[in-house]
């Protein structure tokens, strides 16, 4: 509430500098603004930044980081009685001190009476804290205003050049909106990085990466069942493979011959049908193909295997027949097949953009040696267009390897070190979605195991993108 | 001389030759011409063929959620079998299993098996309404009073068809004897079929036949609006630095290469990202729209300024110098003349790139949206749920009942997407300039 106010009053007290600082500008033009360096506006909104901008990032400042202080200022003399506290009650203890004091909700702990009143002390203590930060929020702020105020309205003449200023300002601002597409990825890489450094100082990388046996609970109790703990994430890459291989085998042909066909032989009506629908198979959200894979595809695939399974059995495949009878509806084929699906239109509209960027010069010359439409495609235009098709295959490569929703509903959970695509595999993402959903303490190898594969998840795509646009950038130049 | 006629019918002989030889490979030429464009054919008549079934199998499997089967029920309040001291311990759903059975005229055994059987085909949320009422009216005791609601989702999904009468009894989750009680309620005309506003007016619920969309719907919606107040505004300043401000440096080039691959990074990186910093380092609150629309941002930001720097490439180069030469400085050129100009396209990459972060899942199972969420959100920092993860939530419950409402969530999610990418066309359309 006083947090509006303060932000009401700053706003106000902004618009107030503007008319001043315009008023001023302009009767020292005697009224006229042809005679100033900047239009009347400019001079108002220089005064005007200085007075609100400085002011309005401390509170932005202070509401982001005033509670973690006052909870450290609170935390830091602790009264003897909660010596006998875990680290989660005294955690709690000062959470609802803290929620005392601002009149929010309790958790639903259970104080006895002397704890009652050491609460009651703390809560008082942290609503000092409040307030006292709250009034120094305020107090640097009002000095914060008349500092801008005073520095930049007795400048003011119609000499004074308002306009680069606030220029410069608008600049300041343009260049740190492109800074933030930095700092995510600084952000992505950082937290990444740090918290595998976590993982990796209980698990070696080597471990990590090379080691084929993935259990990754771990048990509260040193004898407990079925709690060995491994990392060893190769059969979770060997899954991920798996999936992305089966996906490429669908995707890829169908979206190469669709964009062929789109490209080179369908006319401007049948493009103008074709085109949309396969972009509404690019928009349909990936939940609903998860959807699709493990309610309709599943099922479907998985009776269609059994029934073929049956036809062998008592003869001479009986085994494989078997085998075939209890074929699970989550198998990496299903994942992979609809993952692929939902690349087709990736792969067609990529490829067909490369496909048009081909010279018509080229086709033309084919045509006049009298080769027919096919053989231009597959002797001129192909060739021609590989590096950029090989680009937009990696691009999809990489966009099946990071894709999650379909294989965390379709793939299943089993770490299996195994290429066959009729048996349950789990992926990379997979795997990160188990472990971070649900319950969750933060500093488990189990939840930092996650951040481990995020990283390797990240490291893979990221060189797979990175090579896949270079070779994509480099053979649009060749054509220009 | 005598050669000549030789080697003349030698050269129309090879001609010949040559031109047989040419014709009869063209057969085999057109026909692999042919095959070819048929390749081509197929892979789009594959591609066009699992939009269709896709879709279709939704509609089918969804369609069955817009129709609801309910039912009134006048429940006598008998005083003695309410605790007026307890009224949250009174086993309200036994009465109104009892009305139900006098209804069919029939009457309970000792144990209370049939009512218990009863209690089984309605929704508990009977039982929740009479509570209300006595709670809001406590006179209402010893009165009769009617509750009406849908059947319970089992019973609902007989009446569907999705239970067979024809399966095994021991298979089935109703037995026999309860199938000929909704018979019966069926052909008395008790039991209304209609359509199922509960479902667009009600939200999550650990009951099938009580949950519905409208949590997940505007807390979508307020994670949009993070997300469309965090990711436009900022990526179009970023493109416009980019594109009309920055001196062309290896700074810049490292930024132009960092959104292009940021494009590509997978959604579920940014998830991490959003638990590693926003959760743990800044102290944002879980599961809320705040933090959704924060991390949403991030990932629909490379978009929004890939989209802005062509629509501003696309506006001439003579805009700006006109600008320039009647005496704009650039920040006005640019803001007043080639921005304005470049909006259409603007508008259009933006509504594309969050009706994109509308569908999104992957992140927001890493910040805690999946927990489950009763009602609709009170605020931006409070636990939502969307409507993406609510598919999620839905698809992994095992009632079979929630699949169709899985079905249905995901018709309402696309209709928001279409919505969104039709509005984008529109403004492509209306408001597009070609130079």
């Amino acid at each position: 509430m006083l947090t509006w106010i303060a932000i009401l009053v700053l706003a106000a007290l902004s618009g107030l500098a503007f008319l001043m600082g315009r008023r001023k500008a302009l009767a020292s033009a005697g009224g006229s603004p042809a005679k100033m360096h900047s239009l009347p506006g400019y001079y108002g909104t220089y005064v005007a930044l200085w007075v609100g901008v400085p002011a309005a990032l401390l509170l932005f400042v202070s509401i982001m980081f005033g509670g973690r202080l006052e909870h450290a200022l609170l935390t830091a003399n602790q009264p003897p009685i909660l010596h006998q506290l875990s680290a989660e009650q005294k955690e709690l203890f000062f959470q609802d001190a803290q929620a005392l004091a601002e009149g929010r909700q309790l958790s639903e702990a259970v104080y006895e009476p002397n704890m009652k009143v050491a609460l009651d002390a703390k809560a008082s203590e942290a609503k000092g804290y409040v307030n006292a930060f709250k009034q120094g929020t305020f107090a640097l702020m009002g000095v914060l205003v008349l500092a801008g105020f005073l520095a930049t309205f007795p400048r003011l003449n119609k000499d004074f050049r308002a306009r680069n200023r606030v220029e410069g300002w608008v600049d300041g601002l343009l260049m740190a909106c492109s800074i933030v597409a930095v700092v995510t990825t600084l952000g992505i890489i950082l937290s990444l990085v740090w918290e595998s450094l976590r993982f990796f100082s209980s698990v070696s990388p080597a471990e990590f990466l090379l080691g084929t046996h993935w259990s990754p609970q771990i048990g509260m109790r040193d004898d407990q069942v079925g709690s060995s703990g491994g990392f060893g994430a190769l059969p979770l890459f060997a899954g991920t493979f798996l999936v992305m291989m089966i996906a490429m085998c669908v995707a890829g042909p169908v979206g190469l011959f669709s964009a062929i066909y789109l490209s080179e032989y369908a006319g401007p009506k049948a493009r103008a049908v074709f085109k949309p629908l396969l972009e509404i198979l690019a928009g349909v959200p990936t939940v609903v193909y998860g959807f699709f894979a493990a309610l309709t595809v599943g099922p479907i695939f998985r009776q269609g295997f059994n029934s073929l399974g049956g036809l062998f059995l008592g003869g001479p495949l009986n085994e494989l027949g078997l085998y075939l009878g209890q074929v699970q509806n989550q198998m990496a084929l299903v994942a992979g097949v609809v993952m692929g699906i939902m690349l087709i239109p990736f792969v067609s509209s990529l490829s067909d953009d490369i496909i048009n960027s081909v010279p018509q010069a080229l086709r033309d010359g084919s045509y006049a040696m009298g080769a027919t439409k096919s053989e231009t495609v597959k002797k001129v235009v192909l060739p021609a267009a590989l590096p950029g098709i090989a680009g937009a295959f990696l691009l999809a490569i990489s966009r099946a390897i990071g894709e999650t929703m379909i294989v965390t509903m379709a793939a299943g959970l089993q770490a299996k070190l195994t290429l066959n695509p009729l048996e349950t595999v789990t992926t990379v993402t997979v795997q990160i979605v188990t472990l971070l959903t649900g319950d969750q303490e933060f500093d488990s190898p189990k939840t930092l195991a996650a951040f481990g594969l995020g990283l390797t998840l990240f490291a893979v795509t990221l060189v797979l993108n990175i090579v896949a646009l270079r070779i994509v950038q480099k053979y649009r130049e060749q054509y220009d | 001389m005598t050669d000549l006629p030789i080697t003349t019918t030698t050269a129309s002989d090879r001609a010949r030759d040559i031109r047989a030889a040419v014709e009869s490979r063209l057969k085999t030429r057109h026909a692999s011409e042919r095959r070819f464009k048929l390749y081509g054919q197929l892979a789009i008549a594959i591609a066009l063929s699992f939009l269709v079934v896709l879709l279709g199998r939704i509609v089918t499997q969804g369609a069955s959620t817009f129709v609801v089967h309910s039912i009134s029920v006048q429940v006598p309040l008998d005083p003695a079998r309410i605790d007026q001291t307890a009224l949250e311990g009174v086993n309200y759903d036994i009465m109104v299993a009892d009305a139900v059975l006098a209804k069919l005229g029939e009457k309970d055994d000792d144990y209370g098996t049939k009512s218990e059987a009863i209690k089984d085909l309605m929704s508990p949320d009977f039982g929740f309404q009479l509570l209300n009422m006595i709670k809001a009216d406590s006179s209402l005791i010893g009165k009769t009073v009617t509750v009406s609601g849908p059947l319970r989702a089992n019973a609902d999904l007989y009446f569907k068809g999705e239970i067979k009468r024809s399966s095994p009894e021991e298979e089935r989750t109703l037995s026999n004897q309860q199938l000929d009680w909704l018979d019966a309620l069926k052909s008395s005309g008790a039991v209304k079929t209609g359509f199922n506003f509960g479902f667009f007016t009600k939200s999550d619920s650990t009951e099938p036949e009580q949950a519905g969309v409208l949590g997940a719907v505007v807390g979508s919606a307020m994670m949009l609006l993070v997300t469309a107040f965090l990711a436009v505004p900022i990526g179009v300043m970023a493109a416009v630095y980019l594109e009309e401000f920055a001196p062309k440096n290896s700074w810049t080039d490292v930024i132009e290469v960092n959104i292009n691959n940021l494009a590509a990074v997978p959604s579920i990186v940014y998830g991490l990202l959003g638990l590693g910093l926003f959760i743990n380092t800044l102290g944002v609150p879980r599961s809320s729209p705040l933090l959704g629309g924060l991390v949403l941002a991030l990932m629909a930001l490379p978009t929004v300024i890939i989209a802005t720097r062509s629509s501003l490439k696309a506006v001439p180069p003579s805009i700006r110098e006109a600008a320039l030469g009647v005496g704009a400085s650039r920040t006005q050129a640019v803001f007043h003349h080639v921005l304005p100009l470049a909006m259409p396209g603007v508008m259009t990459g933006s509504i594309l790139a969050l009706a994109h972060a509308l569908g999104e899942t992957a992140p927001l199972l890493m910040i805690g949206m999946v927990s489950f969420v009763p009602g609709v959100p009170h605020g931006f920092d409070q636990a939502a749920t969307v409507l993406p993860v609510q598919v999620f939530i839905w698809e992994n419950a095992s009632e079979r009942a929630f699949h169709e409402r899985t079905a249905a969530a995901i018709m309402v999610l696309l209709v928001f997407m279409i919505l969104m990418n039709a509005v984008a066309i529109i403004v492509r359309r209306r408001f597009e300039r070609r130079w």
